[in-house]
């Protein structure tokens, strides 16, 4: 949050200040009230009691539930970017392809895969593995997950790369032509490199979308991820409420680590290719930590 | 590929696809003036709307919604006893259940998505001129005035495109209800691996088509208003 006044509202003075600062006590007042509320209702459930809490100091809830959870969740999310990001190249090179019917397999693949939602790809990868493939079962629930995140973020990526691609100046195309390049030669050497520094802050922000999304393989296909041996845990020593407040609070620490991460990416490119930030200063006073416009996939909600 | 579940009673795959009609229609609306009102408090004068909103928005946005849901049911529900429908005895136990789970579902989904409307809303207001802003506060309106008749207008009507995106991310959301026992779309494949494993993939194609034929028109018709609503510039 920065300082800069928006242009929102007048400059403030006395009146206003004082107005300000009034709302403030009384928002001020209000969550407070909010959080005593909150500290009274788990209090008076017995919330707050150290047995709910003790757990966490013992190292079995780490050693056999959290950890392991957190490594199979890492595990999926890793495999699944690593898979995503040659499978998102190939569809968005393909549908940038100067052969049409490419250019329609490809489109129709992405908008398929984009319109599913990746509950239902995941159930059906795992029930395609158990009856036509000899993946084991053990293997079974983290394959089926790693699929169905690499279908449906590998479709994302696509369109993040076509993008990517269309957004390098026309000249690089042209220069890598008038060398005597074919047309894989320019697509493989000079646009695609290219094209994957400018979308690294997206993919990294992509990253996001696939660490929640790991937590999907836990509700139908048993896989072992971080949300469900909490939910393990929290049946074991049965704290609920503690287990998935620490869960929840291990998610967001982690996904705001890797939203950082895109920002500094995404700052530090700025500054290589020399360009400040495009167009008028926002009008909130809070600048985007964004990408470019073009490059931001537009079903970020998932 | 083998269509004959169809006629199977035990799918009921319209039903399904209507609980995952109730269950978009509900959140969106919901969504749609939580995400509004954040959105509001984060552009606001007073910082310590600003704060709390930022810290909402930070915080809920990245935990994965699977954990958001499930929280609503465990926690909300049975660890500090929210009720959220009316219970008499004796009377449709299951009923009450189902009434529970959905409406815990929806306000799930309510609180999750509405990070994604009030970002939304937040780069539309970004997009509107400052010299609107500035030319509102020279003819002397306040603050709620600039924001409600000024910047929200032209903001919602660039933001039509990304909350598209959101709602049909949304209705693709709904499927993680079933893990609270809501009765919608996704049930049709599980009942599926359990009774026709062999007919499981014309099972995925009538499921995958049933979600195409919801996200499809949604895209296509926001995007056309999108185009006929932006303000030119």
């Amino acid at each position: 949050m920065s300082d800069r006044l928006s242009v929102l509202y007048d400059h403030p003075g006395p009146k206003a200040r004082r107005r300000n600062a009034v709302l403030s006590v009384v928002v001020a007042l209000l969550l407070l009230a909010g959080l005593w509320w909150i500290y009274d209702t788990l209090n008076g459930k017995n919330q707050l009691t150290a047995q709910k809490w003790e757990p966490f100091l013992t190292a079995q809830m780490w050693t056999t539930y959290l950890l392991p959870g957190l490594l199979e969740t890492l595990k999926a999310a890793a495999l699944s970017v690593i898979i995503s990001i040659p499978v998102g190249a190939l569809l968005g090179v393909a549908r940038l392809s100067d052969h049409a019917w490419l250019r329609w397999v490809a489109g129709i693949v992405v908008e398929f895969f984009r319109a599913i939602p990746v509950l239902i790809l995941m159930v059906f990868a795992a029930a395609f593995y158990a009856l036509y493939t000899g993946v084991s079962s053990g293997a079974r629930p983290l394959v089926a997950v790693v699929t169905a995140l690499v279908l449906y973020n590998g479709s994302v990526l696509a369109e993040v790369f076509r993008a990517g691609i269309l957004s390098l100046p026309k000249g690089q195309t042209e220069a890598a032509v008038a060398i005597g390049m074919r047309k894989t030669q320019v697509m493989t050497q000079i646009l695609l490199p290219q094209a994957l520094t400018v979308m690294l802050p997206a993919v990294i922000s992509q990253l996001v979308v696939i660490v929640k999304d790991t937590a999907l393989g836990g509700i139908l296909l048993s896989f072992a991820e971080l949300r469900r041996a909490a939910g393990t845990a929290a049946s074991v020593y049965g704290n609920f409420l503690a287990v998935y407040v620490v869960v929840a609070a291990i998610y967001i620490a982690l996904n705001l680590l890797l939203g950082f991460g895109a920002g500094y990416v995404e700052k530090r490119m700025r500054v290589r290719r020399g360009g400040g930030t495009a167009g008028l200063e926002p009008i909130t006073g809070v600048g985007e930590a964004g990408v470019p416009a073009a490059l931001v996939p537009d079903d970020r909600a998932t | 590929m083998d269509f004959s579940f169809l006629s199977d009673p035990r799918y009921d795959i319209l039903g399904a696809f209507w609980m995952t009609i109730q269950l978009t229609f509900f959140s969106a609306i919901g969504a749609l003036v939580l995400g509004t009102v954040l959105a509001a408090m984060r552009v606001s004068p007073v910082p310590v709307l600003r704060g709390f909103a930022t810290v909402y928005v930070n915080i809920v946005r990245n935990i994965p919604l699977t954990v958001v849901i499930i929280m609503m049911y465990f926690v909300l529900f049975s660890q500090l006893g929210l009720r959220v429908a009316e219970r008499t005895p004796g009377v449709n136990p299951q009923g009450y259940l189902d009434t529970t789970n959905f409406r815990l579902a929806v306000i799930g989904f309510i609180l999750y998505t509405a990070t994604f409307v009030a970002e939304a809303i937040r780069s539309g207001i970004n997009t509107v001129p400052p010299g609107q802003a500035e030319a509102a506060r020279a003819i002397g309106l306040r603050f709620t005035q600039v924001l409600g008749l000024i910047i929200l207008p032209q903001a919602f009507r660039a933001v039509i495109a990304p909350l598209a995106s959101v709602l049909i991310a949304l209705i693709k959301n709904t499927t993680i209800a079933s893990a609270i026992g809501v009765a919608e779309a996704s049930v049709i494949i599980v009942t599926g691996i359990e009774f026709n494993p062999d007919q499981i993939t014309a099972i995925f194609l009538v499921v995958a088509l049933g979600f195409i034929v919801l996200t499809l028109p949604t895209g296509l018709l926001l995007g056309a208003l999108a185009k006929k609503m932006a303000v030119k510039r």
